[in-house]
């Protein structure tokens, strides 16, 4: 069983790395990913009786690489690649870890490949999920709520492409890299909100919100002068430190505002601060840095005990200007709701609506009325938002919590 | 790496050919200079165009190009560069790409037989 488990832990863990390394050395994503399955095979089936070697990620190269070597000499479009992967051996030790080779993180290349302009903006995150943190198909296609079938096939067309239209695994140049790190920041926090809003109840989605904010902190260390970079780490950063005290002891959901701040990681919010003010400092705000921003803002009541509300109301206005989003004009309104009260807010839900239909889907937009009726003494409306509220959310804790709401008016 | 730029113009674009033309062979030139000229042509607009079927062993020819679209296929030039982004680079400075759109294929690799 222990043999087992390390592979499992080194699959998780290694397997982006390990996939840009293959990939930097066989130029095709798709073959990368293949030879590396084949070596967490070898590793499933030879560890537990054998025992862990020493430096598990060398030991899976190397078997990775020679599944390369022999697909090269069946294959006669691979046979230019067999002097790259033989010149590519040395260093690579399975049992003395003290000596191996320092395996270089090459992910960030992996990450500009995978959110390339030419491949489909919509497939970029998933691209990311699969080739850096090895997630499979039908895992990312529940996330984005595909058949898995067709998920598998786009990331495959996606693969195929990146191989046979050339995509070179390179850094982009320095007139392209704000373009291209903005795709690539924006394929990572997809790749955050789907672990987090999938959160519920699945264990394994916590690791993909935790990946993101390791992708997060790789970019911000690796981009120093993308001040967006640090802005989404702030970002992410400021959501992990609440991650804890989102539930309460018996697992039901705590929305912000009712957080006891006391239950937020310090140290989190400390670095996220610390993110922040860097990225400020380049004086070139962002979407994520004015994300940041507000969340910087919710995190100070842990101090003064109080939120700035006109503040807040000021960094959406900027935040809308620079990023139009459904879910932003939303919070803004909440926001709103406190600053010129219940029934000021309850009009511009329903200004916003009349703009734009398909709020009427939007499940934070009904959560929002069902809460602004209910105090503004609406009771029947009220009823009504909530039962649309919880048909529009599949998490357990916020069905428990909306349900909880609007009991508690009926008594 | 070998890639067709594929140059796709409308109708007023064939009527401007005349006026495009230094542009283009500055464009040519360039290529060449940088050394990734590796062929292309320039067609004739597409009112001399045929399009032939055979269908059940009968030839069925029909007036126009395939498909009718408002652009069409106007030409392509055939470029040797190392990668995908060299490609995209050189396909942007296509006279084309600000008037209509050029697209970027790589050319399959034949083995020698």
């Amino acid at each position: 069983m222990e043999g087992r488990r390390a592979a499992e832990l080194a699959a998780r863990q290694s397997f982006g790395k390990l996939v840009a390394w293959l990939t930097a050395r066989c130029g095709d994503v798709a073959a990368a990913e293949d030879a590396l399955g084949d070596a967490f095979l070898a590793a499933l089936r030879r560890w537990p009786s054998e025992g862990v070697p020493r430096a598990p990620e060398a030991w899976l190269l190397v078997v990775a690489r020679r599944r390369l070597i022999d697909r090269a000499r069946r294959d006669r479009t691979l046979e230019q690649l067999l002097p790259e992967l033989d010149a590519a051996a040395p260093g690579l030790d399975p049992e003395t870890p003290e000596n191996a080779m320092e395996i270089p993180d090459e992910r960030l290349r992996l990450l500009f490949l995978c959110a390339h302009p030419a491949i489909d903006p919509g497939l970029q995150a998933p691209l990311m999920l699969q080739t850096v943190l090895g997630l499979t198909a039908s895992r990312i296609a529940a996330a984005f709520l595909v058949a898995p079938a067709t998920m598998g096939q786009r990331l495959v067309r996606a693969k195929a492409k990146i191989r046979d239209a050339g995509i070179p695994f390179v850094l982009p140049d320095v007139e392209a890299l704000p373009a291209r790190s903005a795709a690539v920041l924006q394929a990572i926090y997809a790749a955050y909100t789907t672990g987090w809003n999938g959160e519920g109840g699945d264990a394994r989605n916590r690791g993909l919100a935790q990946e993101a904010v390791l992708l997060a902190r790789l970019c911000a260390a690796l981009l120093p002068e993308e001040p967006e970079a640090r802005g989404l780490l702030a970002l992410l950063l400021h959501c992990e430190a609440r991650h804890g005290a989102r539930r309460a002891a018996d697992g039901s959901y705590v929305p912000l505002l009712e957080q006891e701040p006391e239950q937020w990681d310090a140290a989190l919010i400390a670095e996220a601060e610390a993110a922040l003010t860097e990225a400020s400092q380049a004086g070139r705000p962002g979407r994520f840095q004015l994300e940041a921003a507000i969340q910087s803002l919710h995190a100070h009541r842990a101090v003064s005990g109080a939120v700035d509300w006109p503040a807040l109301l000021g960094l959406y206005d900027a935040l809308l200007a620079l990023a139009p989003s459904a879910g932003g004009r939303v919070s803004r309104i909440a926001v709103l709701a406190e600053l010129a009260g219940q029934a000021v807010a309850l009009a511009e839900l329903d200004v916003l609506a009349a703009a734009e239909p398909a709020l009427r889907e939007h499940q934070p937009w009904w959560a929002l009325r069902a809460h602004l009726l209910q105090c503004t003494g609406q009771a029947g409306a009220a009823r009504q938002a909530y039962r649309r509220a919880i048909a529009l959310t599949d998490d357990p804790a916020v069905r428990a919590f909306l349900r909880l709401r609007a009991d508690t008016y009926a008594l | 790496m070998q890639y067709a730029v594929l140059i796709y113009e409308s109708e007023q674009d064939f009527a401007d050919r005349p006026g495009l033309m230094p542009a283009y062979a500055a464009y040519s030139r360039a290529l060449a200079e940088a050394g990734h000229m590796a062929g292309g042509e320039a067609l004739q607009p597409t009112h001399t165009a045929t399009t032939v079927r055979l269908r059940h062993g009968e030839r069925q020819v029909q007036d126009g190009p395939f498909p009718d679209s408002k652009e069409q296929l106007g030409g392509f030039f055939l470029i040797d560069v190392p990668d995908l982004d060299a490609a995209l680079t050189w396909a942007a400075r296509c006279p084309a790409a600000e008037r209509c759109a050029v697209e970027v294929r790589p050319v399959l690799a034949m083995e020698a037989p």
